[in-house]
């Protein structure tokens, strides 16, 4: 049986939506685990959103329309990007409208609209962690970019579903470009969805949180949406390593059976490489803050190796 | 078959020397550039050893291993009971700002495969395309010696320097004739103990490994 394109958009949608409380909780229960602490449960994000959106929402006197605004258009563009990048299969109609670009733009909007709420209220934690983040933003979409390029060069095209199938069907070579673009995407993915190196997302201590600190005003469903797209956020960091760099398995038609192997693949995947994030974070402590430059900075190095490695040795 | 597996893993290779360079002008500790200075040393040798093998060229064997013995254990060791003698193993660089050195070093590789271009196009060895690599690391080890202050970081790239050459002879034609690539060995290996001399006359003149401190040596009128 074959599914229609749209209806694997839509499954793609609710995959995302459906899974991504459960990776974060998986990536707890890890994280738990190899630090010798009592884990909470795979299924505790659920319970959490699930509270959430039972409370009251408590706004600030002074909150303007950006602040009451801010938590949907993040869930909600954070959504479209899960109809952007392959997940289980590149017969994506969706995926026409929007490039790899338009989607690192799409996380740019996201942050531009969180930095902007963060600030909105005016309390001194909000604006700090606003600044906090642009500072770290500006240094880690150029070296995305330049990583997702690498990726681009070697599939000749930005087309997320176009390089999947490339990657996919190629014959198997060892691309030293790739290599280097995926060590640079691994620090950025760090950065970008705010874990151990650069932020803690555990924390809620006044001097080093920096995501934490701009959503701290967040309550009820709005923090329920914020934490959500949170989770989806991470998840969709790992599809599109995923995706980018060893995207075997994927389906290229509906076929309902090679769908649901891609799924189990990409299941496999996840856990795996949430593993590995988990002992990348248990292994490092977190930096100083104006250490990060040099950080993100290996980061775009790394990415610009990749890409001349592509000139000089493919 | 076996001959694209081999390019492939020599780029690798390369690739890998190239980072390692980067590492080297990135590194503060002392003790972390000898590592990384071994680690490069391991990567050439096993880069000579994989063309020797493609090639055909067996004289390439001897000098992988020459570059094992010499480069991996030999001089890192030496280096690593010099800076235990010399009391500076826990010393941390002040380095010039780290991220600008990258972003010259990236244009120094770009410079080098715009240099190595037309020699690409000339030539039909499996190794052509890293000869641009190699010139990158010779650069990389020129810059290095520029932006640092230490002694012992500049000998270092110095070191780096000649590691280059090394991957430069190998990529270009294949390697040297035996009788030069000994001769080079044995100069690498008294210009060893001759900086390990120089150490520590610099070390008791001024109690530091600073070469700014030879500033002093000019005459004021």
């Amino acid at each position: 049986m074959s599914l229609h394109p749209f209806v694997i958009e839509l499954l793609q949608f609710a995959l995302l939506l459906g899974l991504a409380p459960a990776f974060a909780g998986w990536v707890k229960v890890l994280k738990c685990r190899v630090q010798g602490r009592t884990a909470p449960g795979i299924l505790q994000p659920y319970r959490d959103i699930r509270r959430l959106f039972g409370k009251d929402i408590v706004l600030a006197e002074n909150a303007s329309w950006l602040f009451r605004f801010t938590p949907y258009l993040t869930f909600g563009v954070t959504a479209i990007a899960a109809g952007i990048i392959p997940l289980i299969s590149v017969d994506l109609p969706l995926s026409a409208t929007a490039d790899v670009i338009a989607l690192v733009m799409l996380f740019g909007i996201v942050r531009f609209f969180t930095a902007l709420a963060g600030m909105d209220i005016g309390t001194a934690f909000g604006g700090m962690g606003s600044s906090r983040e642009m500072t770290i933003a500006s240094l880690a979409e150029p070296a995305m970019l330049m990583a997702i390029f690498t990726v681009s060069l070697a599939s000749n095209s930005t087309s997320l579903t176009q390089m999947v199938s490339v990657m996919a069907h190629s014959e198997f070579v060892i691309r030293p470009s790739l290599a280097f673009a995926l060590a640079a995407f691994i620090l950025i993915a760090l950065a970008e969805t705010g874990r151990i190196p650069v932020d803690n997302p555990a924390t809620h201590l006044e001097l080093t949180m920096i995501h934490e600190a701009m959503i701290l005003e967040y309550s009820g469903r709005h923090l329920a949406l914020i934490e959500w797209a949170g989770m989806m956020k991470l998840t969709l960091f790992f599809a599109l390593g995923i995706a980018a760099f060893c995207p075997w398995g994927i389906a290229t038609g509906g076929d309902t059976g090679l769908l649901l192997l891609a799924f189990v693949a990409l299941s496999a995947k996840l856990v795996v490489g949430a593993c590995v994030m988990v002992l990348i974070e248990t292994g490092l402590a977190k930096l100083r803050i104006f250490r990060l430059p040099e950080f993100l900075g290996s980061a775009f190095l790394l990415a610009t190796l990749g890409m001349i490695a592509f000139f000089i040795l493919e | 078959m076996t001959h694209t597996i081999a390019t492939q893993i020599n780029s690798l290779l390369a690739a890998l020397i190239l980072l390692s360079a980067f590492a080297l002008l990135a590194q503060r500790k002392i003790m972390g550039l000898v590592h990384i200075f071994a680690w490069q040393g391991l990567l050439l040798a096993l880069s000579t050893a994989v063309i020797g093998y493609a090639s055909g060229e067996h004289h390439l064997y001897i000098s992988s291993l020459l570059t094992l013995g010499m480069k991996v254990i030999l001089l890192p060791y030496i280096l690593y009971k010099l800076v235990h003698k010399l009391k500076i193993h826990r010393d941390i660089e002040a380095v010039v700002n780290v991220p600008t050195t990258m972003l010259l070093g990236i244009i120094l590789v770009v410079f080098s495969y715009h240099l190595t271009a037309p020699i690409r196009e000339l030539s039909n060895l499996m190794t052509r395309s890293t000869l641009a690599v190699a010139l990158a690391t010779i650069m990389l080890g020129m810059l290095m010696m520029v932006t640092r202050r230490h002694a012992v970081t500049q000998i270092l790239g110095f070191l780096a320097m000649e590691n280059g050459l090394f991957f430069a002879a190998t990529s270009a034609t294949y390697g040297m004739p035996m009788v030069v690539e000994l001769g080079v060995a044995l100069d690498l290996l008294i210009a060893a103990f001759i900086f390990g001399i120089f150490f520590f006359h610099i070390n008791t003149t001024f109690e530091s490994l600073d070469v700014e401190q030879m500033a002093k040596l000019k005459e004021t009128d």
